[in-house]
C-alpha cells in the first residue's frame, strides 16, 4: 500500500465520500426516491442530486483555487451551501 | 422495455463492478494523494495541500494546451459528423456492394492509432510521400514538420480519415433502421430529396448521432497518440494537447504532483462533459 | 443522382485507401528505391522487408504478444460483461443508472490520466511485464464498452421468452447459457470484435505496462522510428502486418458491424 501514498486529509476525503455513498444507499433502501423536477431542467432523484451537487462543489473548488487568493475553506463553505442547495431544491 | 425492480441483479454486475473498480478506482484514489505532495520517492514526500493545483491551474502551458485541445475537437466535429452523414447517405443499401462498402470503411478504424501516425509521416513527407510530393510539385510549399499550419492540417487531415468511418457507419446503420413506409409516403407526396432528409432521416438519426457526437468528441479530446507519432507535437507546441502535455509531465519530467493535479482537472472536464451526453441520451431514450 | 452520389463515395473511398496503398507499395520497396526517388509501384519488388520481421524474434515475438494480451482481453471482456448487461437490460436495481453512468465515464476517461498510478498499481503487484497487466488495463475502457452493446442487443430481445422460459422450469445458468446466449449470437461476435479491435490498436497503456517479456509490436514500431535512420521498408511492412488481423476478424462480423458502432441501439 506504500506507492499509494496515503495523507491523513485525503483519507478523511475519501471516508467522508464513502460514508455518504453508504448513507445515501441506506436512505434509499428505506425509501426510495421518486423523480422529481425542482429549480434543474431535468427530472431528478436524490443520486442524482448528489452526484451534481458533488460535480459542482469539485468546480467551485477548482474556481477558487484558479482564479482567486482566497483560502480554500472559503470554496468548501461555498460547496456545502451549494450542496445543499441542490439537494433541497434541485 | 418494462424493467422488473430487482436488487439480486447486483449479483450479475458484481464481477464487473470488481474488475473495473480496481482498475479505475484505486488508480484514482493513488492519483488524488499524489496531486496533494510533492514527492520524490515513497518515503520522502511532503504534504503540499492545493499549491499544485494553483501551480497548474495558472500554468499558461495548460491553458495553451487546453484551448488547442478544444479547437481541435470543434474542428474534428465540423468537419466529420456531416461529412459521415454525406457518405452514409451515398452507400449502396444491400447487396454485395454494400458489405463490401462497409469492410473498406471500417480498414482504418483497425489500424493501431501509432500505425496511422506512421502512415501519414510517410505519405505526407515531402522526399518519399505521395502527398507531400504532389503538393510540392504542385507549387504548394508544404512542410507539415516545420509549418505550424502544415502539421495543424495534416493532424487535422489524419483524424478526418481515421474516424469519419465510424460515423458513417453509424449513420449507416440508423438509416437502414428507417422502415420503408417512410419512404412511400414521402414518395406520395412528392417530396423533394432535401425534404426527404430533412424531415424523416435526420430526425430518425437523432440517437445515433448524439452517440456519434459523443464518441467522437470525448475521443478526439483525449488524442495522443497519432500527433505523438507524426509531429511528436511540434513544430514548438503547435499539436501539442491534453494528453501529451500531461504525458510529458508525468513520464518525461517526472512531476507526479502537478502531473496528479492536471489528471484531476482533465478528468473533471470529461466527467462533466460526459454527463451531458449521457443525460441528453437517456432523456432522448425516454422520450422516444 | 445516383452518379452524384458514386462519385462521392468513390473520392472518399479512394481517400481512405490512397495512404494505405502507399505503406503496401513501400513495403514492397528496397530502402534504396525509397530513399532514391518517387516510384509510384515497386520497379524492384522484394519481399526482404518481410522476411526480416518473419525471421527477427524481436519483431514477430511483439506481434504474438499483442495478440496474446488481445485476446486474454477479450475473453476476460465478454465473460464479465453478459451477465451485467442482462442484469441491466432486464431489472431496475438500486443505482442502476449511476452505476452504468460511472462505467461509461471510464471509457471516456484518457489513458494518460491512469498512466502513472497504473505502472505503480501493477508493479507493486508483481504483475509488471505481464500480458495479464496490459490485458487487465485494458479492461478499463472494454469492459464498458462491452456492457454498453450488450446491453443493446439484449434489450432487442423480447422479454416474454425470459418469462416462458422460467415458466417451463429453466433455472437461470441453463436457461442462460442455453437459449438466451443463441439468441444474440451476433451481438457477441460483434462486441468481441469491438474489443479485440480497441485492444489492438491502443498504445499508451500497451507500451508502459510492458519492457521486454510482454512488449507489443505497436510499441517495437515506435521504438524503431526512435533509433536513429529509420528502416522505412521494415516499418512500412510491420504497418501493412498490423493491418491484416483486423481484417480477418471483421470478415466474419461485416454484417453486424454497422449495428455494433451504434451500440446495438437502431
Amino acid at each position: 500500500m506504500s506507492w499509494m501514498a496515503w495523507t491523513t486529509p485525503t483519507a478523511l476525503f475519501f471516508t467522508f465520500i464513502a460514508v455518504l455513498l453508504a448513507g445515501m444507499t441506506a436512505w434509499e433502501l428505506r425509501a426510495p426516491s421518486v423523480p422529481r423536477r425542482g429549480l434543474l431542467p431535468i427530472a431528478t432523484t436524490r443520486g442524482d442530486r448528489l452526484f451534481i451537487g458533488l460535480l459542482g462543489s469539485a468546480y467551485w473548488h477548482l474556481m477558487v483555487i484558479g482564479l482567486t487568493d482566497w483560502s480554500i475553506w472559503t470554496a468548501t463553505a461555498l460547496s456545502v451551501v451549494w450542496l445543499s442547495a441542490v439537494m433541497r431544491w434541485g | 422495455m418494462n424493467k422488473v425492480p430487482n436488487n439480486h441483479a447486483w449479483w450479475l454486475v458484481l464481477p464487473v463492478f470488481a474488475l473495473v473498480a480496481f482498475s479505475a478506482i484505486l488508480p484514482m484514489m493513488t492519483v488524488v494523494n499524489y496531486s496533494v505532495q510533492d514527492i520524490f520517492d515513497p518515503s520522502t514526500r511532503f504534504f503540499v495541500g492545493a499549491d499544485w493545483y494553483r501551480q497548474v491551474l495558472q500554468d499558461p502551458r495548460l491553458h495553451d494546451s487546453l484551448l488547442r485541445q478544444f479547437v481541435f475537437s470543434a474542428c474534428v466535429l465540423a468537419i466529420e459528423i456531416p461529412l459521415g452523414i454525406a457518405v452514409a447517405l451515398c452507400m449502396p443499401t444491400r447487396g454485395r456492394w454494400a458489405s463490401l462498402c462497409l469492410i473498406v470503411l471500417a480498414i482504418p478504424l483497425l489500424i493501431p492509432w501509432n500505425v496511422v501516425g506512421t502512415i501519414w509521416q510517410i505519405f505526407g513527407r515531402a522526399d518519399i510521400g505521395l502527398l507531400g510530393w504532389t503538393l510540392n510539385a504542385a507549387g504548394v510549399s508544404y512542410n507539415y514538420a516545420s509549418n505550424t499550419l502544415d502539421a495543424w492540417v495534416t493532424v487535422l487531415v489524419m483524424d478526418v480519415w481515421h474516424w469519419t468511418s465510424l460515423v458513417a457507419l453509424l449513420c449507416y446503420s440508423g438509416l437502414r433502421a428507417i422502415p420503408d413506409v417512410y419512404y412511400q409516403a414521402a414518395r406520395i407526396d412528392r417530396a423533394s430529396n432535401w425534404a426527404v432528409f430533412r424531415y424523416i432521416q435526420l430526425p430518425k438519426l437523432k440517437s445515433v448521432l448524439l452517440i456519434a457526437v459523443m464518441l467522437r468528441f470525448m475521443d478526439s479530446f483525449m488524442i495522443y497518440t497519432e500527433p505523438f507519432v507524426l509531429t511528436g507535437g511540434g513544430p514548438g507546441n503547435a499539436t501539442t494537447f491534453l494528453s501529451q502535455t500531461l504525458t510529458k509531465m508525468a513520464v518525461g519530467q517526472f512531476d507526479l504532483g502537478p502531473a496528479a493535479a492536471f489528471s484531476l482537472i482533465y478528468f473533471l472536464i470529461i466527467l462533466l462533459v460526459s454527463w451531458l451526453f449521457y443525460t441528453a441520451m437517456t432523456h432522448n431514450d425516454q422520450t422516444r | 443522382m445516383h452518379a452524384r452520389k458514386l462519385v462521392v463515395l468513390i473520392v472518399f473511398v479512394a481517400f481512405l485507401l490512397v495512404p494505405i496503398y502507399w505503406l503496401l507499395n513501400m513495403s514492397f520497396k528496397s530502402n534504396t528505391e525509397i530513399l532514391g526517388g518517387l516510384t509510384l509501384w515497386p520497379r524492384d519488388f522484394t519481399l526482404d522487408n518481410y522476411r526480416v520481421i518473419f525471421t527477427d524474434p524481436a519483431w514477430y515475438g511483439g506481434y504474438l504478444n499483442s495478440l496474446y494480451y488481445v485476446c486474454l482481453n477479450t475473453a476476460i471482456s465478454l465473460s464479465v460483461a453478459l451477465p451485467a448487461a442482462y442484469a441491466f437490460s432486464r431489472y431496475r436495481f438500486l443505482g442502476d443508472r449511476h452505476l452504468f453512468f460511472w462505467l461509461l465515464t471510464n471509457r471516456m476517461a484518457p489513458p494518460a490520466v491512469f498512466l502513472l498510478p497504473f505502472f505503480q498499481l501493477y508493479s507493486s503487484i508483481g504483475l509488471f511485464d505481464t500480458h495479464i497487466a496490459v490485458a487487465l488495463a485494458h479492461c478499463l475502457f472494454n469492459v464498458p464498452l462491452a456492457v454498453w452493446i450488450l446491453e443493446g442487443f439484449m434489450s432487442g430481445v423480447p422479454k416474454e421468452i425470459d418469462e416462458t422460459a422460467y415458466i417451463d422450469g429453466y433455472s437461470f445458468p441453463r436457461f442462460f447459457l442455453g437459449i438466451f446466449l443463441p439468441l444474440i449470437r451476433s451481438g457477441i461476435g460483434v462486441t468481441a470484435f469491438f474489443c479485440f479491435m480497441f485492444s489492438w490498436v491502443e498504445l499508451l497503456l500497451a507500451r508502459t505496462l510492458t519492457s521486454v517479456d510482454a512488449k507489443p509490436i505497436v510499441s517495437v514500431m515506435t521504438r524503431t522510428v526512435s533509433a536513429s535512420g529509420i528502416d522505412w521498408g521494415v516499418l512500412a511492412a510491420a504497418g501493412v502486418l498490423t493491418i491484416l488481423p483486423g481484417m480477418l476478424v471483421i470478415w466474419f462480423v461485416r454484417n453486424h458491424v454497422a449495428k455494433g458502432f451504434a451500440l446495438g441501439r437502431v
